[in-house]
């Protein structure tokens, strides 16, 4: 399979399923890039851009949904969850409100554009506010069925989606998706990697390193972030006894300090978290912030063999 | 609207004005100024002017209403309490634990709120959405909301601004409670919005400007709004904070402070000699 990046994946999924559910997408004048342009080709009647105003966007999503409406407002992760994160908490969540929130662009492999535009706070953000779902798919048939979960459920979700092209990993005919469950997709004894969005073919790349050094790694996909799978992670935890996490993400807040906090309160093993450690990203080429920030195979190997020693 | 019918409007509105201060009064918190400089626009939309029932608060025909300036929230509950849709007794239980009647408009707990509203800015977005669902939908309900002229500070509602006209949104009406005082005093000192008519005139919007305390006034604004096509209108509402009770009126104290027992005493027995003398004109 190719390589395809998340946010195409949205724009296709948005345009697919507007034939199926009466969906209206909103944009802040980013719907090239967002890929939203793809569902206002073929239903102009029902896209909206707000301009760049994604304060006054999330509350007009919020408005329409009040009417029954359900609704996608689309942005860079920065704009939708950095920019616009109180609207998104009092208009949206707090009324429950039927909106999804597109956000493409997340983390530093947006690349050349620089700290300012490579969200790693995102998860985070919309990790505090009651009532947010939270999905951070690791490639594009996983998105088009996070999109499609993401409509059939009732309230507020925020869809994390990457501007560089991914590895397809998953067959949407067989892949079975559902809000809220890890996903074991390596079997292992040793050690558990949880790893989620375009970190997960890296955790198995990581994973199949390791076997040929005697060490059997259990990988798990954990697209939804919120609410998290706690089954999954004890059960992890229980059968391979440490734990390493991997995101495209700030250490603090994200997928680890989720994970870290089931483990903690049910049944703490030694575990790593593999992410941006508390730092501003710079511009560059994808694949070499990758190595200057540690999301690579290699890393994730080495904190592998550091959790291993506090077994 | 008959000299009768405005008697009765002035009846319900200083009704309203007493359900908002018990309010206030009872949480020892809250916001009356605001509230009473609001409640005779909000009398006209929930007596007169909104296509609404108390017993089917969520038809989906129903006209709209959106507080933007959510602090407010007491004369809104007193307004929707006087038209029926939860018992007036209920206004003294306003902020307290346990209550529905939130400190800010709660659209999941209190009965004919249409949307959450509090953080200033984002309840005219909210109205946009509503107003645009309409269209989208072809129905033909009309959206209300009511906006602070200390609201008009959010960088926010110019972008509300700048969306209406630009989707043709005149099915939306809002309203600007130009009472000219914020907390930190007069809106003018603290970072003036003005000229507020030449703003929403120059972003696309009818403009027009209203004594917010006459219901001749006020109706005849509104159905001017209703008339007007192509574009949202704003009403600028010349108001008086803390409208009906002498020693609140124009005193930008009484924005964020409840009144203690005497005061309480003595705003009630002047909106009940209000009371009285509207029965005599009846």
């Amino acid at each position: 399979m190719g390589k395809v990046a998340t946010r195409e994946a949205y724009g296709q999924a948005l345009a697919e399923f507007g034939e199926k559910y009466d969906i209206v997408v909103l944009d802040a004048d980013l719907s090239k890039s967002t890929k939203t342009d793809t569902f206002k080709k073929k239903f102009p009647d029902r896209f909206f851009n707000t301009g760049i105003a994604e304060a006054n966007m999330m509350s007009t999503a919020a408005g329409l949904a009040t009417c029954g409406k359900i609704v996608f407002a689309s942005s860079f992760a920065m704009f939708a969850a950095g920019r616009a994160f109180e609207q998104v908490r009092n208009s949206i969540c707090y009324p429950n409100l039927n909106v999804k929130i597109g956000a493409t662009h997340a983390g530093i492999s947006v690349g050349e554009d620089g700290a300012t535009h490579q969200c790693l706070e995102d998860i985070g953000l919309m990790r505090t506010i009651p009532n947010m779902v939270i999905i951070n798919p690791a490639d594009k048939a996983e998105s088009i069925l996070a999109v499609e979960a993401a409509i059939k459920h009732n309230g507020p979700v925020y869809l994390r989606f990457g501007r560089l092209a991914v590895p397809e990993i998953f067959d949407r005919e067989t892949y079975n998706f559902e809000i809220g469950k890890g996903v074991e997709i390596a079997k292992g004894s040793d050690v558990s990697i949880i790893a989620t969005g375009l970190m997960v073919p890296t955790a198995l790349e990581a994973a199949e390193a390791l076997t040929k050094e005697g060490i059997s790694a259990r990988v798990i996909n954990m697209a939804t972030i919120k609410p998290i799978d706690s089954n999954i992670i004890i059960k992890a935890a229980k059968e391979t006894g440490a734990i390493v996490t991997a995101e495209e993400h700030n250490i603090i807040g994200g997928l680890g300090s989720a994970v870290a906090e089931v483990l903690c309160e049910n049944f703490p093993v030694p575990m790593k978290r593999v992410g941006t450690k508390d730092v501003f990203g710079q511009s560059g080429k994808p694949a070499e912030l990758f190595e200057i920030y540690g999301l690579t195979a290699e890393n994730i190997v080495k904190n592998v063999k550091d959790v291993l020693k506090m077994k | 609207m008959d000299k009768q019918r405005i008697t009765e409007l002035k009846v319900i509105a200083a009704n309203v004005r007493k359900d908002a201060l018990t309010a206030v009064h009872a949480a020892a918190s809250g916001h009356p100024g605001g509230s009473l400089s609001i409640a005779d626009v909000l009398t006209i939309l929930y007596f007169e002017v909104m296509n609404i029932n108390p017993e089917n608060p969520k038809d989906p025909d129903r006209d709209r209403f959106v507080l933007s300036k959510g602090h407010c929230a007491p004369a809104l509950y007193g307004v929707l309490a006087e038209r029926g849709y939860f018992p007036r007794e209920d206004m003294a239980t306003f902020r307290k634990t346990g209550s529905y009647l939130q400190g800010h408009p709660d659209m999941k707990s209190v009965p004919g709120i249409d949307m959450s509203s509090g953080s200033l800015g984002q309840g005219v977005c909210a109205a946009n959405g509503m107003a645009l669902a309409g269209k989208i939908d072809s129905k033909p309900y009309r959206v209300y909301t009511i906006l602070g002229d200390g609201e008009l500070e959010e960088g926010q509602v110019w972008e509300a601004a700048m969306y209406a006209p630009h989707y043709k949104l005149d099915n939306l009406t809002a309203f600007v409670d130009f009472n000219g005082l914020q907390i930190d005093g007069d809106i003018a000192e603290v970072m003036s919005p003005l000229p507020i008519d030449e703003k929403f005139a120059a972003f696309g919007w009818h403009v027009i400007v209203s004594d917010a305390h006459d219901f001749e006034a006020l109706l005849s604004a509104i159905n001017e709004a209703k008339a007007t096509k192509g574009k949202p209108t704003v009403i600028i509402l010349k108001s008086i904070k803390g409208k009906g009770v002498s020693f609140m009126e124009n005193n930008a104290a009484w924005h964020g402070a409840a009144p203690n027992d005497e005061q309480f005493q003595q705003a009630m027995e002047e909106l009940d000699q209000e009371l009285d003398r509207l029965k005599k004109e009846a």
